[in-house]
């Protein structure tokens, strides 16, 4: 063999890998695009329901399968998003926002005037949730408190931010939240060809986040995450504060979850307390955890697989679904702790 | 360049080290023994941040090291390994040395992908002789290799004091030969600080030696005036110290 051959045959072999790769990525691509052409307009709207969930997901998996920090609150991210764009919407109705005029509202509230502008109302989803995050994360990773306490800490988030969402009616429109959306800057949200586009948006702002997670996993911050997940004393005499490696991560996947938030508003047509409080924050990991969370692609997975598979129960058996979910997570975290994406890759392998 | 002063430690009323002082020279090849419990991880603790001392000083070029966070220690240039070697399983051994020598980088810059391997590393690699493990991840070594490439990370962060707690622990005597030459390598051009009680490997490589009993100093000098010292031979239990030093673990 002369040198020219070995280099084919590793070009080949190249070429080769590469189409392997390349094929899962494609053939969801195609199933992407495809999927207004094969469902009825309910059924591509509740696709984009769930790959807003799997926006959270994606999150949850960086946060949690890449830096093991177990976060159950989420929706609190997923919430000030949500509720940042049910403002914007309600504002361009003009007028004073329905739930306002039935509370006894009389005048707009301070708070809300600058949800007026839709580029405020954007940047409010995904930079405050950020903010938040960042300020949460410095305070509580630098005391070191992680693991269950984490945990813990971030679940009292979500059920503090319910109680104060309901108390303040006049503010947020309380128990029932905001509903009754009518457009989307020109667009009408009831039709169909409007919903359509909306799942594009959706479907792509979640390749994107995709891609930009998958990138910082492969790169040396990525490695540090695994580093600080996996022994974060350690990570200390590398020279690193694993408290700030934390805290970025943090809060890239709370701005996902605002973003996931903002978009879920026009695609559901509902915000609410009830879908961020502590249960949806929890169905989310339990989402994650099934699909598997050490792979990112598992994550988006489990939030799709349990978002289908909720709807599906629901619509028979209207409460088993919860014990349904929990009996799958057990059976999960004993069998196959990496999830559906682990069961893929050991058949892959053998 | 690194001086301890009185250093004491208390664990809920045990006192694990009853003010200790040291001196160690810029370029010095220390070694640290003592029987088991003496406190010689202790004394390494608290240099490096991890143990907060009851009272004393801790000088290192100038800077007290006592109350510093451990990340801002090593970006002073001091180092450590441990005496269980933890290495991170997940990453490649090649990813673990990056990642110890890239610390000094801001953390966005981290963000880029990998390319290349770059000087620091490559010379840990070839040091450590870890060449041909690269790329293999770092939960597959033996006992010995993981002793090394935590050494190699030590080496590619390029401190300037290097702390090693007990490196020829549990080595086969071929693992601890190679061990002995990289220390001897090491210390041409760092300072170090070594803890190990083989009395062979003392022997072969040491010149001064700190003994350690009780949280104490008990002497110091070099190899053969500490294994000529009564006091030490008493320590070792009465045994011909040349022996018993090396049982200790
Ligand atoms: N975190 C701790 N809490 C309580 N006691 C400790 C702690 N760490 C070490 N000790 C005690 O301090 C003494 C010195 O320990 P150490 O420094 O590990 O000894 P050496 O490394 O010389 O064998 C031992 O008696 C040990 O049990
Ligand atoms: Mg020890």
């Amino acid at each position: 063999m002369n040198k020219t051959d070995v280099m084919n045959k590793a070009d080949v072999m190249k070429k080769a890998d590469v189409m392997k790769k390349a094929i899962y990525p494609i053939l969801v691509g195609l199933l992407v695009v495809a999927a207004p052409f094969l469902m009825d307009a309910f059924r591509l709207n509740l696709l984009a329901k769930y790959l807003c969930f799997a926006i959270v997901a994606l999150g949850i998996g960086l946060a949690w399968g890449q830096g093991g920090m177990l976060t159950l609150g989420q929706g609190v991210f997923f919430g000030l998003g949500g509720y940042s764009m049910a403002m914007y919407l309600k504002l361009q109705e003009g007028g004073l926002p329905d739930f306002m005029v039935w509370s006894g509202v009389e005048k707009l509230p301070a708070l809300w005037t600058p949800f007026a502008n839709p580029v405020f109302a954007l940047a409010t989803a995904i930079l405050g949730p950020m903010l938040l995050a960042t300020l949460l994360g410095l305070l509580v990773f630098r005391q070191r408190v992680r693991g269950a306490y984490f945990a813990i800490l971030t679940q009292a988030l979500a059920a503090a931010l319910v109680i104060l969402l309901v108390g303040q009616q006049g503010l947020t429109g309380g128990t029932n939240g905001m509903t009754n959306f009518y457009d989307l800057f020109a667009w009408d949200l009831a039709e169909d060809s409007t919903q359509r586009g909306l799942y594009f948006v959706v479907a792509v702002v979640l390749a994107l986040l995709y891609l930009g997670a998958r990138q910082l996993v492969r790169s040396r911050y990525g490695r540090l995450l695994v580093a600080v997940r996996d022994g974060e004393d350690r990570v200390r005499f590398l020279g690193y504060d694993p408290a700030t490696v934390k805290t970025v991560t943090f809060a890239i996947s709370a701005g996902m979850a605002g973003l996931a938030g903002a978009l879920f508003v026009p695609v559901v047509g509902i915000i609410s307390p009830a879908l961020l409080g502590v249960v949806p924050s929890l169905e989310l990991v339990v989402a994650v955890a099934v699909g598997g969370r050490y792979a990112l692609a598992g994550a988006v997975l489990g939030a799709v697989v349990m978002g289908y598979a909720k709807t599906a129960f629901s619509e028979q058996f209207a409460d088993g679904w919860l014990y349904l979910q929990g009996a799958l997570f057990i059976l999960v975290m004993t069998l196959a702790p990496k999830g559906i994406m682990g069961v893929i890759k050991r058949a892959r392998t053998a | 360049m690194l001086e301890l002063r009185d250093i004491q430690v208390d664990f809920d009323g045990f006192k694990a080290l009853g003010g200790v002082d040291l001196t160690v020279a810029e370029g010095e090849l220390r070694f640290l023994i003592g029987p088991n419990g003496a406190g010689k991880t202790t004394l390494i603790d608290v240099i490096t941040g991890l143990t907060r001392p009851t009272s004393g000083t801790v000088g290192f070029d100038g800077h007290d090291l006592v109350g510093r966070k451990e990340h801002h220690i090593v970006r002073l240039g001091v180092g450590r390994t441990f005496q269980t070697a933890v290495v991170f399983e997940e990453l490649t051994v090649l990813e673990n040395l990056d990642l110890a020598a890239s610390f000094r980088k801001p953390l966005w810059s981290l963000m880029r992908q990998r390319k290349g391997v770059t000087e620091a590393v490559e010379e840990a690699l070839s040091r450590t002789g870890l060449e041909e493990l690269a790329e293999r991840s770092a939960g597959v070594l033996s006992h010995g290799q993981r002793q090394w490439l935590e050494i190699g990370m030590l080496l590619a962060q390029r401190p300037r004091l290097l702390l090693l707690d007990e490196p020829v622990a549990g080595m086969s005597r071929e693992e601890r030969e190679r061990t002995g030459e990289l220390l001897t390598g090491i210390a041409r051009d760092h300072t170090v600080i070594v803890v190990e009680h083989d009395m062979e490997f003392l022997r072969r490589y040491a010149s001064q030696v700190t003994v350690l009993h009780e949280g104490k100093v008990l002497t110091e000098g070099s190899v053969d005036q500490v294994r000529a010292d009564p006091r030490v031979q008493e320590v070792y239990l009465g045994r011909r110290a040349s022996d018993a030093v090396g049982t200790g673990s």
